[in-house]
């Protein structure tokens, strides 16, 4: 383990660190443009150069590996001057469009300028011109004449996407990215070499002009558009929706995890967040009342309408003729709270959450999984387990559509993505009281006697547990759309009304209540489970090894 | 006037392997064969030999920096991208004397224990590229090459590669980017081309002069060798003159032959009788000397005292009435025009020096442009991937200095100093200066 001092502050270091890794380490931050630590090493835009002693000349922080008695300076007047040089180079042929820029406010090029560089201009030359505003794919803008040719974006393609789209041509200060001839950048990942881009040359089409970026709170979370789990930060615009159409999610951004997707997503989690308030959004319960068609309705009346309806259907017909499907679109604790109201409290037998597989779910050697339920594995333990019968979500509709089920409550999206709206309509039209709990509007809520809309992940606590079995923890990014309500309320309030126990209102409490119930999630809570998530397969699997 | 790798310069049909052979061409290769790889390698260490590309980097310990160990094979890279300006020295070797180079090549080779040598050579050299490649067939043909070298247990094959026009190719990592098949961008350094060179394999890469001494140094001796030439710079060199000299040319002379007999006693002194005003010592990158600095032994260490460098020993010489300001814009633009844009430093600052030296001699000068050239040019030195940075900045803060008060002059008045029209001419060979 060499040790190696960094202004001042020592440390040790195991073989093969970098400099800049070692200065991370020690709390120091060495700015760098080309620098990436998911990808190779550049070592050209020469931004992290630093003092070494017994170096002639200063050296990449990013390129020197840390060696035995190692002494670096990051701050002294060669290195500030150094910085300022290299700031001075990259803006000499920068438009320095920033009022019109999506990256201002998240941009390299100032940050740096502010801290390293605010010297006068000693510019006086023409700019080069160069491509502007050129949409290189359906997600991704180029403009080249703001890229400072850190080649970041090239090796992304190159190493990550492996789909080889970008290149740099031309040379000096001609230099240009560009597509290469003929191609078009729609990887399923491309919207990372937004991410990746540390100033405004590859900007998201999709989150072009939308909002200033200023105006974004930043909450973390949990993507569900797969049991992978990538890590997330929901990007919302509460303080500002006038800009975006009153919508208030602008965005999504990988947050690195390098247990679950390093630095990455795909752009369909990315772009997943359109559905939080899209305009099949279901934002008030809807009741079928006798002899009427189907109505908007208050709260009240909609959770009487449940109460009074199964109440009566299952007095009629029985609990065996009674059902749940609960997707594994849940998270640990609504899946909960539908076996502590559903199972130990109305006795029903057949809960499912078993579905058939996604016919548009992909796998791939990235990040993909071609299970489509972000919550398969935490569905399996605490729904699958407990009960003998196990029934699937097949052999449910199967039952209904042969006229044994007459009451079906349908709780969790992911069904419409498996059965066509004809199956549905058909394998339910003998289910006399049926009951959905769904975020959006569909032939499910159509069909319903009773239809409740439920909150997205985006506007409730929660956690999941990804393919592997690592619970993960997703916050609350902005309040419930329209009239939708938590799961975990509506359940309380219908508990309440039958005069059944229901798991606790709050997603932690009833975290902590699951955790005491389902051994799998023993001794955790979400302070333990953290901003990284915990994998317990992986703590019993060390368990049973020692 | 003793001359080695020149020697059969002059002789009727010396590219041809009969009379390369007739006069000694190839009688080198039996006696290194016979002798152990090391033994070749203290040799050639002992005989001072520099690498002549430019870098002056001792060829013996070079070699001596393969790994021992490496399961890898092993690759000589010779490097024929000769495209400094001021620098013909390589170009006449391949013309004239390509078997000279191959017996080099095979000595080398033989030394470092490779099988397969590449030359790479710059891709407007068309009449080299031919020699060098009808050379090769020749040698081929009479198993000089080939699955038994001479009859020899040894087997080694020649591959001619024919750059596309870069002179950052010439840099030896972007030269086995560019062999590669890539773009020809340099390599960041550790790990350095004798660990991890061409397809990662342990690689020497040597100039074509460098690699046509070396049978001279089997055939006289390490020692006899660098008693040739000066003190840790053995032998001779190859000067390439150009410029406003009498007699420009290629001057074969002992390293550290001083600037001022090549210039007056070889090559002929001061074209039309005018006045000395500059010399370039070693190609368009070494910083420029005045006619006082002419007293100056020509070899690496001499020159790097005075702050030049012997470089690739072209010599560019200027006579009093080449205005340095607009002979410093040929340069700028050259370097701007060739650098790979790669890191910031080189891309940024060439392109904006270029514009700042077109803008004084457009007579939109500002007073603060000359110091402005020297700040820029210092910090692109030294904080680049590649020497093409420093090779850039170099002559910059060279010529300004020393010649600063032109520039002002040219600054505050608009225009040329001089009131004679600055002469725009071709002098002797095609010379890459020309103002």
């Amino acid at each position: 383990m060499p040790k190696v001092t960094i202004d001042d502050l020592t440390i040790d270091v195991p073989a093969g660190t970098t400099v800049i890794q070692a200065a991370e380490k020690l709390g120091i931050y060495i700015p760098r443009y080309c620098y990436h630590p998911g990808l190779s090493i550049a070592g050209s835009c020469r931004m992290c150069l630093v003092e070494i002693e017994k170096a002639p000349k200063l050296q990449i922080a990013c390129y020197t590996f840390v060696t035995e008695g190692m002494i670096v300076r990051t701050t002294t007047e060669k290195v500030i001057v150094a910085r300022q040089a290299i700031l001075e180079f990259l803006l000499a042929n920068h438009p320095l469009d920033c009022p019109v820029c999506d990256q201002a406010g998240e941009c390299k090029l100032q940050e740096f300028y502010m801290q390293f560089g605010q010297y006068d201009s000693t510019l006086l030359e023409n700019k080069l011109k160069k491509h502007k505003a050129m949409p290189i794919g359906p997600h991704i803008m180029l403009d080249s004449e703001r890229c400072i040719l850190c080649s970041r974006c090239v090796r992304f393609v190159d190493e990550v996407s492996k789909t080889h789209e970008l290149g740099i041509f031309n040379r000096g200060d001609h230099s240009e990215l560009l597509p290469v001839k003929g191609v078009t950048v729609d990887n399923p990942y491309s919207g990372c070499l937004a991410d990746v881009c540390p100033v405004g040359a590859l900007t998201d089409r999709d989150f072009r002009f939308k909002v200033r970026v200023w105006y974004l709170d930043k909450t973390e979370s949990v993507c569900h558009g797969c049991s992978r789990g990538c890590n997330i930060e929901i990007h919302a615009n509460r303080r500002r929706s006038h800009h975006n159409d009153g919508k208030l999610v602008a965005r999504l951004k990988p947050r690195f995890n390098g247990e679950v997707n390093g630095h990455w997503m795909c752009d369909a989690g990315r772009y997943s967040y359109k559905r939080f308030e899209s305009e099949d959004r279901l934002l008030q319960p809807l009741v079928r009342l006798t002899g009427k068609g189907q109505e908007k309705a208050d709260w009240t009346l909609a959770l009487s309408q449940v109460d009074e309806q199964v109440t009566h259907q299952i007095g009629r017909t029985g609990v065996a003729a009674a059902a749940v499907i609960a997707t594994p679109d849940l998270s640990n604790e609504e899946l909960y709270a539908v076996r502590r109201l559903f199972m130990q409290g109305m006795k029903i037998e057949k809960i499912a959450h078993r579905c058939p597989a996604d016919p548009n779910g992909v796998e791939d050697n990235l990040l993909r999984k071609s299970d489509t339920f972000a919550n398969t594995y935490g569905a399996g333990l605490i729904i699958g387990a407990p009960h003998t019968a196990d029934p699937t979500v097949e052999t449910i509709l199967e039952a209904a559509g042969a006229g044994k089920l007459k009451t079906l409550f349908i709780v969790g999206d992911g069904l419409l993505s498996r059965y066509s709206a004809d199956v549905l309509r058909e394998k339910l039209k003998n289910v006399e009281t049926l009951i959905t709990i769904q975020t959006h509007g569909s032939v499910l809520t159509e069909l319903a006697t009773v239809a409740l809309p439920m909150t997205t992940f985006a506007e409730t606590d929660g956690t999941i547990c990804n393919s592997e079995g690592r619970v993960q923890h997703f916050d609350q990014a902005i309040p419930p759309v329209g009239q939708s309500r938590p799961l975990l309320e509506m359940l309380v309030d219908l508990a309440n009304r039958w005069e059944l126990k229901a798991a606790p209102r709050l997603p932690e409490s009833c975290f902590a209540e699951l955790a005491g119930n389902v051994e799998y999630f023993s001794g955790l809570t979400y302070s333990k489970i953290g901003d990284a998530g915990v994998n317990p397969s992986r703590r019993s699997a060390a368990t049973a090894t020692a | 006037m003793l001359k080695l790798v020149t020697k059969n310069i002059g002789i009727e049909n010396s590219h041809t392997l009969a009379v390369a052979k007739a006069n000694g061409v190839y009688s080198r290769v039996e006696k290194a064969l016979a002798m152990a790889p090391e033994a070749i390698v203290e040799d050639v260490i002992k005989s001072n030999l520099r690498g002549l590309g430019g870098a002056g980097f001792p060829a013996g310990r070079k070699w001596s920096f393969l790994p021992k160990d490496s399961p890898k094979p092993r690759y000589l890279v010779v490097n024929g991208d000769e495209g400094e300006p001021g620098t013909v020295k390589d170009k006449y070797i391949m013309i004239h004397d390509p078997h000279l180079l191959i017996e080099g090549i095979i000595i080398t080779c033989f030394a470092i224990r490779s099988h397969k040598a590449f030359i790479y050579i710059r891709g407007e050299y068309d009449l080299p590229i031919e020699r060098v490649e009808g050379a090769i067939a020749e040698a081929k043909a009479a198993g000089i090459l080939g699955e038994r070298v001479m009859g020899r247990d040894f087997a080694l094959d020649i591959v001619v590669h024919r750059g596309a026009g870069a002179y950052i190719c010439g840099e030896e990592t972007s030269l086995l980017e560019s062999l590669e098949g890539k773009r020809g961008w340099p390599r960041l350094k550790p790990p350095f081309p004798a660990v991890e060179g061409y397809q990662r394999c342990p690689t020497v890469v040597n100039n074509i002069e460098t690699l046509s001494y070396v049978p001279f140094v089997i055939e006289m001796g390490g020692q006899a060798f660098a008693d040739l030439g000066s003190e840790r710079n053995g032998g001779l060199r190859i000067y390439s003159v150009s410029g406003r000299v009498n007699k420009p040319g290629v001057y074969e002379l002992p390293m550290g032959t001083p600037l001022r007999q090549i210039i007056y006693d070889h090559a002929g002194g001061i074209a039309g009788g005018r006045q000395l005003k500059a010399v370039i010592p070693g190609g368009s990158s070494a910083p420029i000397l005045t006619a006082a600095e002419i007293d100056v032994p020509m070899d690496f260490d001499s020159l790097a005292k005075i702050g030049s460098m012997l470089g690739s020993a072209g010599i560019v010489v200027f006579d009093e009435t080449v205005s340095i300001p607009a002979a410093l814009l040929v340069l700028a633009r050259f370097y701007a025009h060739e650098s790979c844009g790669q890191c910031t430093p080189c891309r940024e600052g060439t392109a904006w020096m270029t514009k700042i030296i077109q803008r004084i001699l457009d007579g939109d000068g500002r007073m603060g442009d000359a110091d402005n050239l020297i700040r820029i040019a210092r910090n692109v030195l030294g904080n680049t991937i590649c020497p093409l940075g420093d090779a850039a900045a170099l002559p910059v803060i060279s010529w300004v200095t020393k010649f600063r008060p032109e520039f002002e002059e040219w600054i505050k008045r608009g225009r040329p100093v001089s009131q004679a029209p600055i002469p725009v001419t071709h002098i002797g060979e095609r010379t890459a200066v020309a103002v």
